[in-house]
């Protein structure tokens, strides 16, 4: 193919889209309302993703010091738990400490006025790297010496672990299933487009264009439409991302939940909308065109 | 050169278009194809544009083997046989001009030659003066001018013409006739396929018959005696 061929087939493929101003402008709007919904989606569960994480950060283990051990001892303990894999952190927790605390969990209870904080024991909180190992790292911790006892929420734990993999999953086939809707209609969108044109295209095989000669422009035609119908719903994503979370921030019962802001997401949004854009413009028009080829 | 050798033609639904067809027709001969409708004309005409691949037998067409031919060389193929029909196909959105320059550009033709080349097929046609008007707003004769230059302008070594007096009343058919009888002087082979009769014998050319998915006539003799 020459040089000046290929400026003819990209000028065609321009062309092509305001000489089908209403199929293109349906294209579009096709394009735009599928990635909108698509990205949404895709938004929506990222973050909850991101807050089931962070309630799942919140799983620790209490770990309890022998209480024979001096205040020294028990604190050395503490160099040991850190040496542990899968321990992200190790808090000391004096006894004096672990009262104040339990009397304030109380509201300051006059009926625990003069418990002694010798009746409890030193004690450390262990939060984890990686959660789903909790069961492992308590086995450890218990087999340290100077521990006395553990206390981990397993099943907790296990429980944020299972809605992050439903979570994952779901997402995952509601966004394979939008993007097979958003890349039918956008083919059959393109397919009207082309039917519009089937006379062109017979006639070019007629005279003798290669198959790659008549895809190419309609290849063109379907890329620009689907990178400007991601560039239109990236900018309207945005803008109502935005919109939402100034409103629920608003809302004080709402508080629970946190969103990330758009602009953290900028980059990774960027290239997925130019890529869904990119890949039902290029798939939808090549598959639609097959049809016309046939002649 | 087109060569029929023994070609059978059966569709997937188990009809028989071509029962056993032998021709041939040579370089910058002008010949006729005629037959009643169903005879299998059409079937020919596909054959010879790569359309359809025989079930039996050998098609050769200006130098490809249709039983042999791979996809990708159909379109090389399609550029040595020019087609013209009997319904134009046209575009109407695009000039006289632009319909004739896309058949160019679609196969790749540079624009200097695409300048050149289309205002000389133009005016072989005798539609130098019409460049800028539309297919919509011509006559029928006009038109059927306009596909014929649009089948030229790649420089074909064959024409086939697909009933192209069908719609055109008998003075134009009359043109029509006489001008693809002066692109065959130039050098095309020149195959039409018609009904009318009263062309055929006015022309006194070579007719091959074909009913009922054979040869039933051809009058080589008959042509070069007209000739004479």
């Amino acid at each position: 193919m020459r040089l000046n061929n290929i400026g003819y087939l990209l000028k065609e493929g321009f062309r092509g889209i305001f000489l089908h101003g209403f199929m293109s402008f349906a294209a579009v709007c096709v394009t735009v309302a599928c990635l909108v919904i698509v990205g949404s989606f895709s938004i929506l569960a990222y973050n909850l993703d991101i807050m089931v994480e962070e309630l799942n950060q919140t799983s620790e283990i209490m770990v309890y010091i022998d209480s024979e051990l001096s205040d020294a001892e028990a604190k050395s303990v503490g160099t040991k738990i850190n040496l542990l894999d899968n321990v992200l952190q190790a808090t000391f927790v004096s006894r004096e400490e672990a009262l104040a605390d339990f009397i304030e969990d109380h509201d300051g209870d006059s009926a625990l006025n003069g418990i002694q904080a010798s009746y409890l024991r030193h004690r450390y909180v262990v939060t984890l790297e990686d959660n789903t190992k909790m069961k492992q790292t308590d086995e450890q911790l218990q087999e340290l010496p100077g521990v006395a006892e553990t206390n981990a929420a397993y099943e907790m734990a296990e429980g944020f672990t299972t809605i992050q993999n439903v979570l994952h999953m779901v997402s995952l086939a509601i966004i394979a299933v939008l993007l097979v809707v958003s890349l039918l209609i956008i083919s059959n969108t393109v397919k009207l487009a082309m039917y519009d044109r089937k006379d062109e295209i017979a006639i070019m095989k007629m005279v003798g264009a290669t198959n790659g000669f008549i895809r190419l422009p309609f290849v063109v035609e379907g890329f620009t439409l689907g990178m400007l119908g991601a560039c239109l719903a990236f900018g309207l994503e945005w803008l109502g991302y935005d919109a939402m979370v100034e409103r629920i921030n608003e809302v004080d019962a709402l508080q629970l939940f946190t969103f990330v802001p758009f602009q953290e997401l900028l980059i990774p949004m960027v290239a997925v909308f130019c890529a869904a854009g990119m890949f039902v413009g290029i798939v939808g028009s090549w598959t639609s065109i097959r049809k016309f080829m046939n002649v | 050169m087109i060569q029929f050798t023994d070609v059978v033609k059966t569709y997937e639904q188990g009809n028989n278009a071509l029962n056993g067809v032998s021709m041939q027709i040579e370089d910058g001969e002008f010949c006729f194809l005629v037959g009643p409708s169903g005879s299998g004309k059409s079937t020919i005409i596909k054959l010879i544009t790569g359309e359809l691949k025989p079930t039996s037998g050998a098609v050769h067409v200006n130098g490809y083997s249709l039983e042999r031919i791979r996809k990708r060389e159909i379109p090389y193929l399609r550029r040595t046989v020019g087609v013209v029909f009997q319904d134009f196909r046209l575009i109407d959105k695009m000039t006289v001009y632009e319909n004739v320059a896309f058949a160019m550009r679609v196969v790749g033709a540079r624009e200097k030659e695409i300048k050149e080349r289309v205002p000389y097929v133009l005016e072989l046609v005798g539609l130098e003066n019409k460049m800028n008007r539309h297919p919509n707003e011509m006559s029928g004769g006009e038109q059927q001018r306009l596909a014929i230059a649009r089948a030229l302008v790649n420089n074909p070594s064959t024409i086939i013409a697909d009933e192209p007096t069908g719609n055109l009343d008998p003075e134009r058919s009359f043109e029509i006739m006489a001008l693809l009888q002066e692109i065959n002087n130039l050098g095309t082979t020149v195959l039409v396929v018609t009904h009318a009769q009263n062309l055929v014998e006015l022309f006194g050319k070579r007719v091959i018959a074909i009913d009922d998915g054979l040869v039933v006539r051809d009058g080589e003799e008959e042509s070069e005696h007209a000739a004479e």
